[in-house]
Parts: C-alpha cells; sequence; structure tokens
C-alpha cells in the first residue's frame, strides 16, 4: 500500500510528527502499520486536496467547508475525551496506549452534510459587539481576545484558518 | 454506480460503502474476504461530480451522516463503522 510514496518518506513523516505530538500530550494509536496508512492516506489526500483532509472522511474538495476536518479534525479531542480515540484510530488516549480499553471504530461525531450547511449559516448570522473579538481555535479550545486569531495556535500549533469568533 | 464486485461465497445481498483512504474500510474490507464472502464495494472518494452525488445521495437514505464504512445488508439493515462484532454474526 505505498503507490507512489517511499516507505522512507512516510517513516520520516511518522517519527517527525509523532515527536511533535508526543510533546503536546497525544499519542498515536499502538498499531503502527495501521497509523502509518492513515498518514500515507493524509499525504495522499494532500495531493488530491491541497490539504490534510482525514483519510475516513469524504471531504469536499472545498477547504473552507472542509476546515472542521483536516487533521487534526475539530472532533478528535471531544472524541479522546469520550471513547478514547479519534474517530480515524490514528490519535489514542492513555488508556488504549495502556491496553486498558480494546482499540475499535467509534461513532463519527461530525454532523451530516445537511446539518453542516446549517450550522455555518447560523455562525455567520450571530455577531455581537466587544472591545476586541475573541477567538476560539476549533482543534484544542485555545482563546484569546485580539484583533486577528494567531497565525498558529500557540498551544496545538494548528494554522490561523482554523480558529472561530467566539464572542 | 460502478460497484466493484468481489467473488465468494453468497451470504446476502452486501454493498459497502467505503473510501480508499480510510482504515476502517480497509479493516472491514480484509474481514469480509477473511470470512469469504461475496460483496460489492464503491470507494467514494474516488467519484466525481454526478457519480460522487449520486452515491452520496444514495448512502443517505441509510446513513444521514454519511460517514464510512457502511454496510447495506439485504437491503434491510445498515452497519455503520467497523463494527466486528456484527459483521462476524452476520457473515460467521
Ligand atoms: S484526528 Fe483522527 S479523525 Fe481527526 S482528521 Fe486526524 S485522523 Fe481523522
Amino acid at each position: 500500500m505505498t503507490a507512489g510514496r517511499s516507505s522512507k518518506e512516510i517513516e520520516n513523516y511518522y517519527q517527525g510528527l509523532k515527536k511533535d505530538i508526543e510533546a503536546s500530550g497525544y499519542n498515536f494509536s499502538p498499531d503502527e502499520e495501521f497509523v502509518k496508512e492513515l498518514l500515507e492516506s493524509i499525504l495522499i489526500n494532500k495531493e488530491r486536496y491541497g490539504y490534510e483532509a482525514c483519510p475516513c472522511r469524504l471531504a469536499s474538495g472545498n477547504k473552507e467547508e472542509d476546515l472542521d476536518i483536516i487533521c487534526p479534525c475539530d472532533y478528535r479531542d471531544p472524541d479522546l475525551g469520550e471513547y478514547d480515540a479519534c474517530f480515524c484510530g490514528l490519535y489514542v488516549s492513555g488508556k488504549i496506549l495502556a491496553g486498558e480499553k480494546r482499540f475499535t471504530s467509534i461513532p463519527e461525531r461530525r454532523p451530516g452534510p445537511d446539518e453542516r450547511a446549517k450550522t455555518m449559516q447560523e455562525a455567520k448570522d450571530a455577531k455581537i459587539e466587544f472591545k476586541f473579538p475573541v477567538w476560539r481555535c476549533r482543534v484544542c479550545g485555545y482563546l484569546c481576545a485580539r484583533d486577528e486569531p494567531p497565525e498558529i495556535c500557540p498551544i496545538c500549533k494548528v494554522g490561523k484558518e482554523r480558529f472561530e469568533r467566539f464572542m | 454506480m460502478d460497484f466493484e464486485h468481489v467473488k465468494g461465497e453468497n451470504k446476502g445481498k452486501l454493498v459497502l460503502f467505503a473510501l480508499s483512504t480510510c482504515g476502517w474500510c480497509k479493516k472491514t474490507r480484509v474481514l469480509m474476504e477473511e470470512l469469504g464472502a461475496e460483496y460489492d464495494y464503491i470507494y467514494v472518494d474516488l467519484l466525481q461530480g454526478e457519480d460522487r452525488d449520486e452515491a452520496v445521495e444514495a448512502l443517505k437514505v441509510w446513513n444521514p451522516q454519511v460517514s464510512f464504512p457502511t454496510l447495506i445488508v439485504n437491503d434491510k439493515e445498515s452497519i455503520v463503522g467497523f463494527d466486528q462484532d456484527r459483521i462476524m454474526e452476520i457473515l460467521g
């Protein structure tokens, strides 16, 4: 399953990411082969769509619509909290890592296409005035009150486009 | 819609909606093949335009969240996600 990509490229990607995520307190699944296949799929999606779309969800090809499923997706942390794994099974909690819980497929938290369209519209309509807008990182929940969100989230390192107007 | 056919023993009508990049979809296929079942599958992420829309609409009927994998059994039941126990129960 290494079509087009050398195992060395995937190994490097894996090692680099593993170091970064472990430094921020996250863990990849202990099934290394499974993890590498997912990372390879993320690279395939990056090539296909121009961004690292979640390999287990159907990306639209429109980045704006898919911001919530760029890996790490908006659903990773809630899923780690509730099910001890992310939807794809790339990330797991300490419990699964320690073998205290079975590693398996979890339910999808992302709303379906019709519901997403509705929420997007509601978010556009809601605006309240403060001295500074408050921005929320949709991946880790970090909040800051300033004119613009930071270029990179200081906590989880995702890009500016992953922030939403919170207040 | 053009489904790929996998030969095997007839264990009912099995139709799998999957993504070519998804780990649980792959595990589902591996399990179904280990169990020797005959089935049809479609990789929705490899479709474009109208073909993709058609597949998404067909899947929505069974699973409004349009998540993968979704296995439709005998046009009656849908198994959403890699539900190893349920798949073994039906195909075992
Ligand atoms: S965190 Fe997990 S579920 Fe979310 S996009 Fe990445 S691989 Fe997919």
